[in-house]
């Protein structure tokens, strides 16, 4: 169960991190420094029900990315709070944790214990995870050298190995070949009916079509809706045409 | 909150041996000689500056070499483990801007990899404290004191570095002046009775508390005074406490500067 609840994000933006301590300083001296704000989220609520797979759509910009680091625990909100129960599992980019220069294996490890594996589960699941990546002969290959596709596999592989009571994924699931998406979307119907709830940003709309029970639209960090799925698409595709 | 500490230490000891094991890897990656080079390079510099400045203040000085081994080891191990620490956050932003983990573990993780590096030159030093005859005491138990010391001032130095270098790059290049600065201010290769009746200004570094336990301990066979233990682990603190306080400040801070 995630319960979203007026949820709005700040960056700010044109400050310190470009100009460097110097202007930095002459500016606060001179009381002329400006920044500028820029809200990625503004009062974004919706309600998830467990074992639900949440699609979330929007052009880019639209602060989707946004609401899965703050649902991934990565940033806390800067107004609003979420209520997410039990463990999360969030891939928010393909080769986000992993290591260029170590092998397949070596980052199977730090990626795995990244998200909160032990080393025994590691230990114990490691052929699987190998198996299920197809990666059986690139187990001590750089991580560096793998295809796009390969690197998706593996980081997906990964994170579904178990169950977590909520999966966040962005956009991961696009990049393999057909036979490994189909694999994919079979492991996470497999999740669901085991109690998963799931967040997924894409803009595929097929899959969203295909995989959500429910749909969200973001469109400059603000909701345009919430509600069935193909309602949702159907409106959202409209608006794109225009 | 000790009990809580240890508790999140557990559950992220996994990551954190992984992350320690990845800086070894990386850094010694297609070197033949590996690990054996965290020995070598200081070893290389000890010899040269032994042999130039063995000249001008061997003379006065007695087990000049162990003297000066002293000094560099120690220094050595805290500008490698804070610059290491400042980079640690930056160079690892796009994992934690995009995975749940906690942030100091990486800056943990890469004082820890500095401080295997130190144990390493450690057993050199006492090799080489052997091979010059020193008799080897009970007291040497005490260098556990001024390495601790040292540990918590590098984590306190390595959070403030950190938390700064996210936001002002010109942080690395000040801080690059500043270790070269501090580097002339710690007695390595000098004795501190150049400096006459102002000798008592370098009880303000850090690093000459550490310096001055290791020589006393090692060379004289004496232990300093409790006063200067209290000092040492004061200043010590004082600096962990306040990268505590920055960290937390500014930990998430800086995810919202884009």
């Amino acid at each position: 169960m995630i319960d979203v609840d007026n949820v709005s994000v700040r960056y700010i933006m044109g400050d310190f991190k470009d100009i460097g301590l110097k202007e930095y300083l002459i500016r606060k001296a001179k009381g002329q420094m400006v920044t500028k704000e820029f809200w990625a989220l503004r009062d974004v609520s919706f309600h998830v029900e467990k074992g639900n797979l949440l699609g979330i759509i929007g052009s880019n910009g639209s602060g989707k990315s946004t609401i899965l680091k703050v649902l991934a625990g990565i940033m806390p909100p800067t107004k609003g709070s979420i209520t997410a129960n039990g463990s999360i599992a969030a891939l928010l980019e393909l080769g986000a944790g992993f290591d260029g220069d170590l092998t397949v294996r070596e980052n199977i490890y730090l990626r795995g214990a990244m998200l909160g594996y032990t080393r025994e589960f590691v230990n114990e699941e490691y052929e699987h995870i190998i198996e299920f990546s197809e990666l059986q002969e690139f187990e001590d290959v750089a991580y560096k050298k793998l295809s796009s596709g390969m690197k998706s596999k593996l980081a997906f592989s990964l994170a579904s190995r178990v169950n977590p009571d909520i999966l966040v994924l962005d956009e991961v699931l696009s990049v393999g070949d057909i036979g490994f998406r189909k694999k994919s979307e079979n492991r996470m119907r497999e999740m669901m009916s085991g109690g998963t709830t799931t967040i997924l940003v894409s803009h595929s709309m097929g899959q969203i079509r295909e995989m959500c029970t429910q749909v969200v639209w973001l469109e400059k960090g603000e909701m345009r809706g919430i509600g069935d799925t193909k309602q949702m698409c159907d409106t959202y595709e409209k608006y794109m045409k225009k | 909150m000790i009990r809580a500490f240890i508790h999140k230490f557990q559950k992220y000891q996994f990551v954190f041996t992984e992350l320690v094991k990845r800086d070894f890897k990386k850094k010694y990656k297609r070197s033949i000689l590996g690990m054996l080079w965290s020995m070598l390079a200081p070893l290389f510099t000890l010899l040269i500056m032994n042999y130039i400045f063995g000249h001008f203040f061997g003379r006065t000085q007695e087990y000049y070499t162990i003297y000066l081994f002293s000094g560099w080891l120690i220094f050595q191990y805290y500008n490698e483990a804070t610059n290491g620490a400042m980079n640690s956050l930056m160079a690892n932003a796009n994992i934690f801007s995009k995975v749940k983990v906690p942030k100091y573990l990486f800056l943990f993780s890469r004082i820890t990899s500095s401080s295997i590096n130190f144990f390493l030159v450690l057993i050199v030093y006492f090799i080489f404290v052997i091979a010059y005859k020193l008799p080897i005491t009970w007291r040497f138990i005490t260098l556990f004191f001024p390495i601790i010391c040292m540990f918590l001032l590098i984590l306190g130095v390595g959070l403030i570095l950190s938390a700064l270098f996210v936001f002002f790059r010109d942080v690395q290049y000040l801080y690059g002046v500043f270790s070269t600065a501090l580097m002339y201010f710690t007695p390595i290769f000098y004795t501190v009775d150049i400096m006459g009746a102002n000798a008592k200004i370098f009880y303000l570094n850090p690093l000459y508390l550490y310096v001055t336990y290791f020589r006393n301990v090692v060379i004289d066979g004496t232990i300093p005074s409790l006063a200067f233990h209290v000092y040492t682990l004061l200043y010590s603190l004082l600096f962990f406490a306040i990268g505590c306080w920055m960290y937390k400040k500014y930990n998430y801070k800086f995810l919202y500067y884009v």
